[in-house]
């Protein structure tokens, strides 16, 4: 086929010449990053700027908002991912097998925060989070609640995806004549099954928290971004390198995952 | 509704409800998500709306919807639509044209995979990260700015980038992009080979194909995706905030200040009515959004 053929070189040419395009548009910010915190004083390159921020114990001393920001901004990546799991799981699932009236309103809900700007729901939540502060403190950790509803409708899109393509029913009535409680047809039977729903959900919910500034500047709390715009106001040079490490550490944390949903696919039919 | 596998046997009388639960008790296990939601979901957004209405003492007054008139307000609105608006299209138009791209590579690929997973993190990267970044790069210190002195050409000279409709523009397309991968990615994966392959044989040229056959199939995903854009820079804070340092030009500055400084007395639920604003014009593009895709689905139909 040679039509074939030549379209795809044509596709190929096409391809790179548009990846190559807007490749260089997104590399030029990141260059200019890499560039700015390389800078010597005089004119000409040096690592000192990198070498501060990777001496973790000079950091810690000099610049504790950093390390204050990048706990709570791990602290609430997890609480944020295991709130959305724990909720959404067991909710979408129980809608397919008991209420499919109720799908509609769920997923009305789930998609909702996508039509309220964030900024909107800032100013909502902060008599809630008045709320939260008195019952639980002041903690940034409970950020982690509204989080949670911007992940929402990310969230359950990748789930439904993933709960669209198996039976559901069939799988959980099988586990349930074979002696299965609730609890063991969630864990051992639907979660392997959408496993990599699952972890596409809680990969969109890392990036998200990890980039998250509105809500936690907004009501005061640590997160990493938080701390790395405070630190620019002292060291600009330092807030670069720290924002970009944390772009950089991010994707690579996001890239890897992919490779583990590919991977766990595959291995699938083996496994079972 | 999905048709499901041995309907027989899910329907079976005796393991329908294996607990013996009515479907009141299965509306039990809806309960921890519908508290969830209800607390931190829609009882803020109705502090927003009646807020709006509600004067410092909880009266009800209008006060607060005359008040958005200050031409301050009335500007940021047009600046924060104006701006969605045409990186909106931008976003859309760039990032389609890069997910057909990538659609095109090997699926599971290395190329693929690098584009997504960095589209990833750049769309929800936008504020701190990419204040910084472009500062580096067009700021004042910036080394395109210094590369461009050289040739007499000064950007250092004016405050462009933190302008609305200049650098505002370019800073969030840079977001917008990646967004519109990510949420288009799947539909033009869904655009068949052998629909081409079906064109080509009929005599069509690539033209009549994305006329006739893949436009009209990507065309509601397309302004779907362009809706969510539009959305996603309007409620846009932490770019902005962190890019500009003096003034509020767009709503979502003015929203934020209200919530960070003093506020005037008298004044006290401004922040809601302008959130309620942004709740509107939302819902304004919205409705567009139905009215488009109703008459997309009737041309598809027809």
């Amino acid at each position: 086929m040679s039509l074939r053929a030549t379209r795809r070189r044509r596709q190929a040419s096409f391809r790179w010449a548009v990846v190559g395009m807007i490749g260089l548009f997104f590399a030029l910010p990141i260059f200019g990053m890499v560039e700015f915190t390389t800078r010597a004083p005089g004119g000409g390159r040096t690592l000192d700027t990198w070498a501060t921020l990777l001496d973790f114990g000079a950091m810690d001393e000099n610049y504790p908002e950093l390390k204050a920001g990048l706990v709570a901004s791990a602290g609430l990546t997890v609480l944020t991912v295991v709130i959305m799991l724990v909720m959404l799981v067991p909710t979408m699932t129980w809608v397919r097998l008991r209420l499919p009236g109720m799908r509609r309103l769920v997923e009305f809900v789930c998609l909702l925060p996508l039509t309220i700007p964030a900024i909107v729901l800032v100013v909502g939540l902060a008599p809630v989070y008045a709320w939260v502060a008195y019952f639980l403190g002041e903690s940034s950790l409970w950020l982690a609640f509204a989080y949670v509803v911007l992940v929402l409708p990310y969230a359950y899109r990748a789930l439904d995806a993933g709960l669209s393509a198996i039976d559901v029913k069939t799988l959980a009535e099988a586990a349930r004549s074979l002696g299965a409680g609730w609890p063991t047809v969630m864990w051992r039977v639907i979660l392997p099954n959408v496993r990599t729903a699952v972890l596409s959900a809680s990969f969109l919910s890392v990036a998200l928290v990890l980039g998250e500034f509105t809500i936690a500047s907004l009501f005061s709390r640590d997160n990493l971004q938080v701390a790395i715009n405070q630190l620019g106001h002292r060291d600009t040079s330092v807030a670069v390198a720290a924002a970009l490490a944390a772009l950089v550490l991010a994707f690579i944390l996001l890239f890897a995952m992919s490779f583990v949903g590919a991977r766990r696919r595959t291995h699938r039919p083996k496994e079972s | 509704m999905r048709p499901t596998g041995p309907r027989l046997l899910a329907e079976h009388p005796n393991t329908r409800a294996p607990n013996g639960r009515k479907p009141l008790g299965a509306l039990l296990g809806l309960l921890p998500f519908l508290a969830y939601t209800t607390t931190f979901l829609l009882v803020p957004t109705l502090i927003v709306v009646v807020g709006a209405f509600l004067d410092g003492n909880s009266r009800p007054t209008l006060g607060n919807l005359s008040a958005l008139a200050q031409p301050q307000i009335v500007s940021a609105f047009i600046h924060s639509t104006v701006l969605s608006a045409v990186t909106a299209v931008l976003g859309a138009v760039f990032g389609a044209l890069l997910a057909y791209a990538v659609s095109t590579a090997r699926e599971g690929g290395l190329l693929r995979r690098l584009v997504t997973s960095l589209c990833g993190v750049l769309a929800q990267f936008g504020g701190v990260t990419l204040a910084f970044a472009f500062g580096a790069t067009v700021g004042f210190e910036g080394f395109v700015t210094l590369w461009l002195k050289k040739y007499g050409i000064d950007l250092a000279g004016s405050t462009w980038l933190f302008e609305p409709y200049k650098g505002l523009v370019l800073v969030y397309t840079y977001f917008q992009i990646p967004l519109m991968l990510i949420v288009f990615l799947p539909a033009v994966e869904g655009l068949r080979p052998q629909w081409r392959e079906a064109a080509e044989s009929l005599g069509g040229s690539t033209w009549h194909y994305w006329r006739h056959v893949a436009g009209p199939i990507l065309a509601p995903s397309f302004i779907g995706a362009m809706l969510l854009l539009f959305t996603n820079a309007f409620s846009a804070y932490a770019t902005a905030k962190a890019l500009i340092s003096q003034g509020s030009p767009i709503i979502p500055l003015q929203i934020g200040g209200t919530l960070s400084s003093e506020v005037i007395l008298g004044q006290e639920n401004v922040g809601k009515a302008m959130a309620l604003g942004m709740v509107a014009i939302v819902a304004v593009v919205m409705t567009i959004y139905v009215v488009l895709q109703r008459r997309t689905t009737k041309w598809l139909g027809s």
